[in-house]
């Protein structure tokens, strides 16, 4: 043990992890709303998230990419106001009002200062529910939105990325990009926004959380303000979503000096009682920083890579446990056969004690740094309501990582990272290396 | 629409600008700043909201500073002190963040060098300790070296050759600088960094890596008199580098001719002109015409919707899918003043440079619209009050400017300068910078289809 390490080893075993100290309220409105609302009146704004479940699934039969062009398209004038006057009066206010939109949901996410806040959420009121979709605002977003199909079209990350979801969910929405195709969305019309907005944008599907200078009263009057004339049903969710994917690897032969692979297999979800398991074992083989077994590996013995990284993606219709890496040409098979040798060694040999430690060390101490400021904040307590956690998740989070035991990671090995499922598409010029559908 | 669009740094960085301001009173009462015996500057930002901190060490070496053949060393290096030193193993220093709960990076800019932490509170010191070792006590073995080499190698192949935007605005950088190492890239040309060498690393490390060289930025869950005493004890001890004298680098000859390029690449999928200018950048005590110029690109072509350029161009006669101006004043020598324009289909490079120059050119005869400038102002204000939820923001902005050869006294003036420009202020300096003998035009585009040449530049962008 080093000197540092060995001097400061009593402090360490003496300090506890943090707690955050997050006083949530559950509120709900007259209108029947309900939302998460942590009061913080030392700096004067607030900071509102609310999502909309569905997202850019949701879009028509045919009409793929409709509720990405009408995300990007709502703050192009609302009401009385055209692109320039909305614009204008958003920035005059300093008020922070975006909207994005993804996979399973659309999400506006504002700033307001407390100063004007009456007036910033009335801009809001009037982009959620009488946006114009003029023609020539539409057409002028269009524009946008095809030069990034086309851009993306020549990125080997998206490449790699498009070419997975389509091998591995098919037709099912999580297969195509959600900004659609040069085919899809050259033809949509304004008409096709007021459809797409109403497919996804109601209230039986929207969730809720503010952060700030703001008091319950004030939150419950903002919220049926803004959201009370929506529709009250929207199109319904779309299925569970295949995995059509079998071990191997795909090549998509692209121009460029480096290559790069997108991994995955099927994974499992939050609702899986071996979630938080597949979680720790996670952050051990690709997680965050230059600790992972990957990184060791790949990175810092054999410098083949600038970075690899594996993740649990957890979405509403699939779980995967998903990865990427990029790598010179030349390099790229070598790359590919050290993941494939430690998806291996996983099986043979699991994970060390002190390796199980040490992630559950970080993952326990790094959660409560998560809530630093008013927008993180928000964001988390919408996406936990999203998950259908309660608020006192944030207090049994971390005993939870603590309960992961060996039994459950062996198990977990068994159950996820199985070589013979394990896909790879790789985007550029690799040497040696050679398709296996 | 704004977060649809990805168009390079150049968006995200405007954007960015915003929050580079803050008011004249009050918003300072949360710093504190010292400087030990050795010439270490400290900066302490508090916010008592959370038991976090952020850790930082900045030196006042990037890679401008490097010597001529060995670009790309600053940002090895940087890589490099994450490996062993007298006290840690190599990765121990990560490790330990990690097993603390915290996360920790670095980054190289042209002139800076920065380490941080995040962690809780109760680490800080540990990281002190960390840090300070590293700044004096690294031991690289040749190993390191030819690893951490490849690496960096990978590193430029994701961030630039494997994106010939990257590419292009490498050679813009490359044009728009005929003598000053602004023009070299910050990751390095690639066949240098295939050289560089462990004796190449260590020089720098050993001049620059110096307390009288650092700025040590604590912001957080922080009391300054203990960040004081803990920096004294993990610090304190270290030597300086004596003989460090002013950073004098080779400075610009006037530019007396406009240059162009045009950079192209099979994988452009979308074409775009950019243009750039020669520009003054913030001095110490002397700011206002920097001010001017932060302000002018906000009015000329900040806000997607409303700003002059956006007006003209994708609005009135919608030639444009995309307009923006760029500056950033914090630099240690002259900057560039940036413009970018990306065309609709069907319209060419020529077509989109020529509207571009034409709206220049009815900018500088109608003055900056009252109502722009009005809200860019009060976005200003605002993002004080913003900021305030994000204090690690404020401490990359001390940062930035105090490696950038500014004082802690200018970056508490400057929202008040930037509040205070004036209409006339910011049409002198537009007159002064946006000269077209002063700039570098540059075209990113397909390759000519075979068999055709030069009337292929007539062709429809898309």
């Amino acid at each position: 043990m080093s000197r540092i390490l060995a001097s400061l080893a009593l402090l360490l075993s003496l300090a506890l992890p943090l707690r955050a100290e997050i006083d949530i309220q559950r509120i709900t409105t007259p209108g029947g709303f309900s939302a998460w609302l942590v009061e913080e009146h030392s700096i004067p704004f607030t900071a509102l998230e609310i999502r909309f479940r569905g997202g850019a699934s949701l879009d028509a039969p045919g009409k793929r990419g409709a509720i990405n062009l009408m995300t990007a398209t709502l703050e192009e004038g609302a009401g009385d106001l055209d692109a320039r006057a909305f614009a204008e009066a958003r920035d005059s206010l300093a008020a922070e009002l975006h909207f994005d939109v993804g996979p399973d949901a659309l999400s506006v996410s504002a700033r307001m200062l407390t100063e004007n806040r009456a007036e910033a959420a009335a801009l809001l009121r009037l982009a959620l529910n009488e946006p114009r979709f003029d023609a020539d605002a539409v057409e002028r977003v269009k524009g946008q939105v095809l030069s990034i199909i086309r851009s993306d079209q020549k990125d080997p990350d998206k490449i790699a990325y498009q070419t997975f979801s389509r091998l591995a969910y098919g037709d099912h929405p999580y297969g195509s990009s959600i900004n659609g195709t040069i085919e899809s969305v050259s033809p949509l019309t304004p008409d096709d926004m007021r459809e797409a907005k109403d497919r996804v944008i109601a209230r039986d599907r929207v969730y809720i959380a503010a952060v700030g200078d703001i008091t319950p009263e004030e939150l419950r009057e903002l919220i049926d303000d803004l959201l009370a004339d929506l529709p009250a049903k929207g199109a319904p969710m779309p299925p569970d979503a295949p995995w059509l994917l079998d071990g191997g690897q795909t090549l998509v032969p692209f121009p460029t000096p480096q290559s790069v692979a997108v991994f995955g297999e099927p994974g499992i979800g939050m609702d899986d009682p071996d979630f938080f398991a597949a979680y720790v074992l996670n952050e051990i083989v690709g997680g965050s920083g230059l600790q992972s077994r990957l990184m060791r590996e790949l990175r810092e013995k054999r410098g083949l890579t600038y970075g690899v990284y594996t993740y649990l993606l957890d979405r509403d219709h699939a779980d995967a446990l998903m990865g990427q890496v990029a790598s010179a040409n030349d390099r790229m098979a070598k790359a590919i056969e050290v993941i494939r040798g430690e998806w291996e060694r996983l099986q043979r040999e699991g994970v060390t004690d002190e390796e199980l430690e040490r992630a559950r060390k970080y993952m326990t101490g790094a959660y409560p740094l998560r809530f630093d400021g008013n927008g993180p904040i928000a964001n988390i307590l919408v996406g936990m309501q999203m998950n259908g956690m309660p608020p006192e998740y944030i207090n049994t989070r971390n005993a939870k990582i603590e309960a992961v035991t060996q039994e459950d990671i062996r198990r977990v090995i068994k159950r996820l990272y199985r070589p013979e499922k394990l896909h790879f598409v790789v985007v550029g010029q690799p040497e040696g290396l050679e398709a296996q559908d | 629409m704004r977060k649809t669009f990805l168009f390079g740094a150049a968006l995200a960085l405007t954007v960015a600008l915003a929050g580079f301001s803050r008011a004249e009173q009050g918003a300072q009462d949360n710093v504190s700043t010292f400087r030990l015996d050795n010439g270490m500057d400290i900066v302490v930002i508090e916010d008592h909201r959370a038991p976090v901190v952020v850790h930082m060490v900045w030196y006042r070496a990037g890679s401008a500073d490097e010597s001529p053949g060995v670009s790309g060393v600053a940002h090895f290096l940087e890589h490099l002190l994450f490996k062993a030193t007298e006290n840690m193993e190599a990765g121990e220093l990560s490790a330990t963040v990690a097993e603390n709960g915290g996360t920790d990076n670095a980054f190289t800019s042209r002139d800076q060098t920065a380490y941080f932490q995040r962690v809780a509170a109760d680490r800080l010191e540990l990281m002190m300790r960390m840090e300070a070792d590293r700044m004096r006590n690294l031991r690289l073995t040749e190993e390191d070296i030819a690893t951490e080499r490849d690496v960096v190698l990978e590193e430029r192949n994701m961030r630039v050759e494997n994106n010939p935007g990257a590419l292009f605005s490498e050679q813009r950088g490359a044009a728009q600088y005929l003598n000053h190492p602004y023009g070299r890239p910050v990751i390095g040309w690639k066949h240098e960094v295939e050289k560089l060498t462990r004796a190449d690393a260590l020089e720098f490390y050993r001049r620059y890596y110096a307390p009288n060289n650092a700025i040590l930025i604590v912001s957080g869950d922080a009391d300054p008199a203990e960040v004081l005493e803990m920096a004294k004890r993990h610090y304190g001890p270290l030597a300086p580098t004596p003989g460090l004298g002013p950073r004098m680098r080779p400075q610009e000859p006037p530019q007396t001719a406009a240059r162009r390029l045009t950079y192209r690449d099979p994988r452009v999928a979308q074409p775009y002109v950019t243009r750039s200018y020669l520009a003054p950048e913030r001095d110490p005590g002397a700011q206002r015409k920097a001010a001017a110029l932060t302000l002018l690109a906000e009015v000329l072509g900040g806000n997607p919707t409303t700003s002059y350029l956006a007006r003209r161009l994708q609005f009135e006669q919608p030639i444009a899918i995309y307009t923006a101006s760029f500056y950033d004043g914090t630099s240690l020598d002259d900057t560039s003043f940036n413009l970018t324009v990306v065309p609709k289909a069907g319209i060419t490079l020529e077509e989109a440079e020529a509207a571009l120059d034409q709206a220049l050119a009815g900018f500088l005869e109608e003055g900056v619209d009252e109502g722009e400038l009005r809200r860019v102002k009060m976005q200003m204000k605002a993002a004080l009050i913003y900021e305030r939820d994000n204090v690690q923001s404020t401490a990359q902005r001390y940062g930035q400017a105090l490696t950038s050869g500014l004082a802690v006294e200018d970056v508490q003036a400057w929202p008040g300068i930037l509040q205070a420009v004036t209409e006339e202020e910011i049409m002198a300096v537009a007159r002064e910078v946006l000269d077209r003998r002063r700039s570098v035009t540059g075209w990113l585009m397909q390759p000519e289809p075979a068999g055709e040449n030069a009337a292929a530049q007539e062709e429809p962008s898309q």
